[in-house]
């Protein structure tokens, strides 16, 4: 688990700009994979109201985005993480920015308004996040994992529910990031990885 | 022929007895599949779910319900909530949640539990009573 965590580690700096250099890519793809439509292009093809169905989803999705933005934010800064958790923290919250400038250009391309985040101090005082609670490394690394999980999951049960199909394939490229953070999180916490098969979702 | 037979009918009895509902495997579930946009007393992308157990659906104050739900006079019991969890969408269409996390009936039985034990309070909903419905 040490190695795993130091191959993150050693790889945040350029990793971290391989990453923004291609999240960059998969926007510009995302948006072409919209059809190159912009606004009303994908409602027109789709209908309006599966378009706003979409929308709506990814809107949805980007809340979640924000939300575990500023749950490795507040980890980050709590000051109960050392390296190389530190560093691994970094890395994955800056996965959560590239989805959420993923996210961002999908609604935008497609004419919608993407949702705000809310303040630190709201996520702070958020029940669902229980920062209070929070007293050890440990404690910073479950909060993590928990909300990896039920974006896992989220994302997971909406998929089949979009109407434009490359929607779906971003769906899964951000599912594949939230599963490795949710393994390294587990893998971290000395915790058994899940025993059955298919064991995300439902 | 027998064994085949046998084997045939030992399925059947398996299908037939349920298992009992599990509401701490119903928590587990619901921290996995629900947190992400409900909890207990907060609203978030879904609606917070303290008092949920027994009201008529979309009437706790504070949150945006979709039209269709609002309009649905569903009363959430075991019933309306397993068809709700296996697919919200062919139950009431037009709502907001388009997720279907809990296709496994046993999954539902156990969030339904959950939801049972964790959720009913009356005193924040409209029952079918004070609604009329």
């Amino acid at each position: 688990m040490t190695q795993e965590l130091n191959g993150a580690t050693q790889a945040n700096d350029p990793q971290r700009r391989r990453f923004l250099a291609s999240t960059a890519f998969l926007s510009t793809a995302a948006i072409a994979m919209l059809g190159g439509m912009p606004t009303r292009g994908l409602a027109a093809s789709h209908g309006d109201a599966q378009a706003a169905n979409d929308l709506g989803i990814l809107n949805v999705a980007l809340g979640l985005e924000h939300e575990g933005i500023a749950a490795y934010e507040i980890g980050a800064g709590s000051g109960l993480l050392d390296k190389p958790l530190l560093s691994v923290a970094q890395l994955f919250k800056s996965h959560h920015e590239g989805h959420r400038e993923v996210l961002i250009k999908a609604i935008r391309s497609m004419g919608g308004k993407p949702v705000g985040a809310k303040s630190i101090a709201e996520y702070q005082q958020s029940s669902k996040l229980d920062v209070k609670s929070i007293k050890t490394a440990a404690d910073v690394l479950r909060l993590a994992r928990r909300l990896e999980l039920g974006a896992v999951n989220a994302y997971l049960g909406v998929m089949p529910s979009f109407g434009n199909r490359d929607l779906s394939q971003v769906a899964g490229r951000l599912i594949a990031d939230e599963t490795m953070h949710y393994t390294v999180l587990t893998q971290a916490l000395g915790d058994p990885l899940p025993v059955p098969a298919l064991s995300f979702g439902a | 022929m027998l064994l085949v037979t046998t084997w045939f009918a030992a399925l059947g009895m398996a299908a037939t007895v349920a298992q009992a509902a599990d509401p701490m495997r119903g928590q587990q579930l619901y921290e996995a599949r629900c947190i992400a946009c409900h909890s207990l007393d907060e609203n978030g992308p879904g609606p917070r779910h303290r008092g949920v157990y027994g009201c008529m659906a979309g009437t706790q104050a504070g949150y945006d319900y979709s039209p269709a739900l609002r309009r649905s006079a569903l009363l959430w019991n075991v019933a309306n909530l397993d068809l709700w969890l296996a697919d919200p969408t062919a139950l009431v269409p037009g709502n907001k949640m388009v997720v279907r996390l809990a296709n496994d009936p046993q999954d539902r039985a156990d969030l339904i539990a959950y939801l049972k034990t964790a959720t009913e309070n009356p005193r924040e909903c409209q029952t079918p009573n004070r609604s009329g419905r």
